[in-house]
């Protein structure tokens, strides 16, 4: 957008020369910037891969030439080799697709009780100043809580299933959404509430009408960071003790010594959160259509 | 003239606990009166507490002490008869223009087509029909300002109450909001309080100027506007009267102004 605007301010004086033929110098001038603008995002994007390659390249190598040891360290291609056997023949807890289904799944479960609890919880004691100076030093103090060591607990009182792992994932999610909910709600814009109570609206429409939706910015910064937990606490859970899952998967690679099959489950896991990520992404730009295009002018 | 007036302030104090604990006052036993239909400007040096007298007003403080009645009746909590312009941007920027004008009778439990069909009316008067689909932040300044002014007048407010309204505006579009201003006011017989530094505006605008003195504030003098109506606010400047006028008040208010500034002066010294 930026771009743009740059261009046509800068090809108006041009355009502007009386009968001096201008324009063909003109077009050739915005298609070169567009040219080195491709060129630009081309050269990033080769240089991303390139990282990549020799990354990679560099790993396989030391493994081959027993620089590195490739029963710890493992190596590319068998990484490789275990997902492409895990995608043909499945594992030894069932097909892969159904691994990534359960780790998912209780990621997403967690995900969501922990955000809409958040979310609830932040925007009342938020609004409701009694409700903050009442809870506000027990939070502090659950929050305070390494709250990973809870998931063997969870795994006591839930036992092998879904449900430990979709505990330990709300209580990971949970916190940072609580605290952005409230701040937000907190530092809605004042001016804006005395307009909604002036315009007519009660307590309630303030809350419904103003202060969430000028505190969804604030939720939706933790919520990008929260899923990440979700998927950890998912995981970690999995890890512990579990019948399906990706985290299942690692400990059990972990047992038998396959270093490849550790690697292998996490670039799978890699895979899904970026996938996770970039849908959050696009639901985020579909909801924040009223701010400004350009970052930072928001706040 | 024996209606109830619209306003009544009467020995009126506003005390704030400011952070460090010490009390401040805003406003200090102030009387004002302000007839229906009438437009009254208050002047009064920066930081005075002006923009706290219309604050007691709306309901949304109340007063220390003293009363505070709006026709007749006294002020507890928000009355849905008056309708507020704030100093800085307080539209919705979630909202796009028409929904940020319907929000008003939304808010009051109008239905949805009915909200529509009035807000696209005010939309039209202050001419941003055209612009009903885009929301604030793709809007200039101005622009705002009269998405700010729709979403006032569609609630049919008996008192308009403006806090600086154009202060954040540059000059040239001040006036023609100015004109704007009068023209929409004078079809809806509305009672307006106008608080402004700007005497220029002050006296283009009103029927009465108001001046305050420095903090805390309370009423100084009081000037009658005798130019006549309708005023357009670039030719009114220009008469003899104006001049006059804008000499008496600024007489009265530069006292105060120098007080305020010599304040200023004693603290950062």
């Amino acid at each position: 957008m930026p771009l743009e605007t740059e261009t046509t301010s800068e090809t108006a004086p041009e355009n502007a020369v009386p009968g001096a033929g201008k324009p063909p110098a003109v077009t050739t001038r915005t298609e070169a910037r567009q040219r080195a603008a491709r060129n630009r995002k081309l050269g990033v994007y080769g240089a991303r891969v390139a990282v990549l390659v020799a990354f990679l390249g560099l790993w396989e190598v030391c493994a081959r030439t027993d620089v590195i040891d490739p029963f710890n360290f493992s190596q590319p291609s068998r990484i490789w080799d275990q997902i492409w056997q895990w995608i043909t023949h499945g594992t030894a807890q069932g097909s892969l697709g159904e691994q990534i289904g359960y780790t998912l799944y209780e990621a997403l479960t967690g995900w969501v009780i922990g955000v809409v609890g958040g979310v609830l919880l932040g925007i009342a004691l938020g609004r409701i100043r009694f409700l903050a100076d009442v809870f506000g030093p027990y939070i502090k103090v659950l929050n305070a809580i390494p709250r990973i060591v809870l998931a063997p607990i969870f795994l006591i009182w839930f036992g092998l299933g879904p449900a430990s792992k979709v505990a330990s994932a709300v209580v990971l999610v949970f916190f940072p959404v609580f605290f952005n909910a409230f701040q937000g709600a907190r530092e809605v814009d004042r001016n804006l509430v005395a307009n909604a109570r002036i315009l007519g609206a009660d307590n309630r429409k303030v809350t419904f009408q103003v202060v969430i939706p000028a505190a969804t910015t604030w939720i939706f910064t933790s919520l990008h960071v929260s899923f990440g937990f979700a998927l950890i606490g998912a995981i970690v859970g999995e890890y512990i003790g579990a019948t399906k899952g990706l985290g299942l998967m690692v400990a059990a690679a972990q047992g038998t010594f396959n270093a490849a099959g550790v690697y292998a489950a996490m670039t799978i896991l890699a895979v899904v959160a970026l996938l996770t990520e970039g849908l959050l992404t696009f639901a985020e730009k579909k909801l924040f259509r009223w701010k400004p295009a350009d970052a930072g002018d928001g706040r | 003239m024996s209606k109830t007036p619209a306003i009544e302030l009467t020995g009126a104090t506003k005390r704030f606990r400011t952070p460090s604990g010490a009390l401040h006052t805003a406003v200090r036993d102030l009387d004002l009166t302000v007839a229906q239909g009438e437009f009254v400007a208050v002047v009064g040096p920066t930081g005075c507490g002006k923009s706290t007298t219309l604050t007691l007003v709306s309901g949304l403080e109340e007063p220390t002490e003293g009363e505070v009645r709006v026709y007749g009746e006294p002020v507890t909590g928000i009355d849905p008869k008056v309708g507020f312009v704030f100093q800085q941007d307080a539209v919705f920027p979630w909202r796009t223009v028409l929904s940020n004008v319907m929000a008003g009778p939304r808010f009051r439990g109008v239905p949805a087509a009915e909200a529509r069909e009035r807000a696209r009316d005010w939309l039209g008067r202050v001419g941003l029909a055209a612009f009903e689909d885009r929301y604030p932040h793709q809007l200039s300044g101005g622009m705002r300002k009269r998405v700010a002014l729709a979403q006032t007048f569609v609630n049919d407010p008996a008192i308009l109450l403006m806090d600086e309204p154009f202060s954040a505006l540059d000059v040239q579009t001040r006036a023609l909001m100015s004109d704007q201003l009068l023209e929409l006011w004078a079809g809806t017989g509305s009672s307006v309080v106008f608080v402004t530094h700007d005497l220029d505006e002050a006296i283009a605008l009103a029927d009465r100027v108001v001046v305050m003195t420095a903090g805390p504030a309370t009423v100084k003098e009081v000037f009658t506007v005798d130019l006549p109506r309708p005023r357009t606010v670039e030719a009114v400047r220009l008469e003899p009267r104006f001049v006059e006028l804008y000499r008496e008040i600024w007489a009265s208010l530069g006292e105060e102004v120098r007080i305020t500034r010599e304040r200023g002066a004693g603290r950062a010294a």
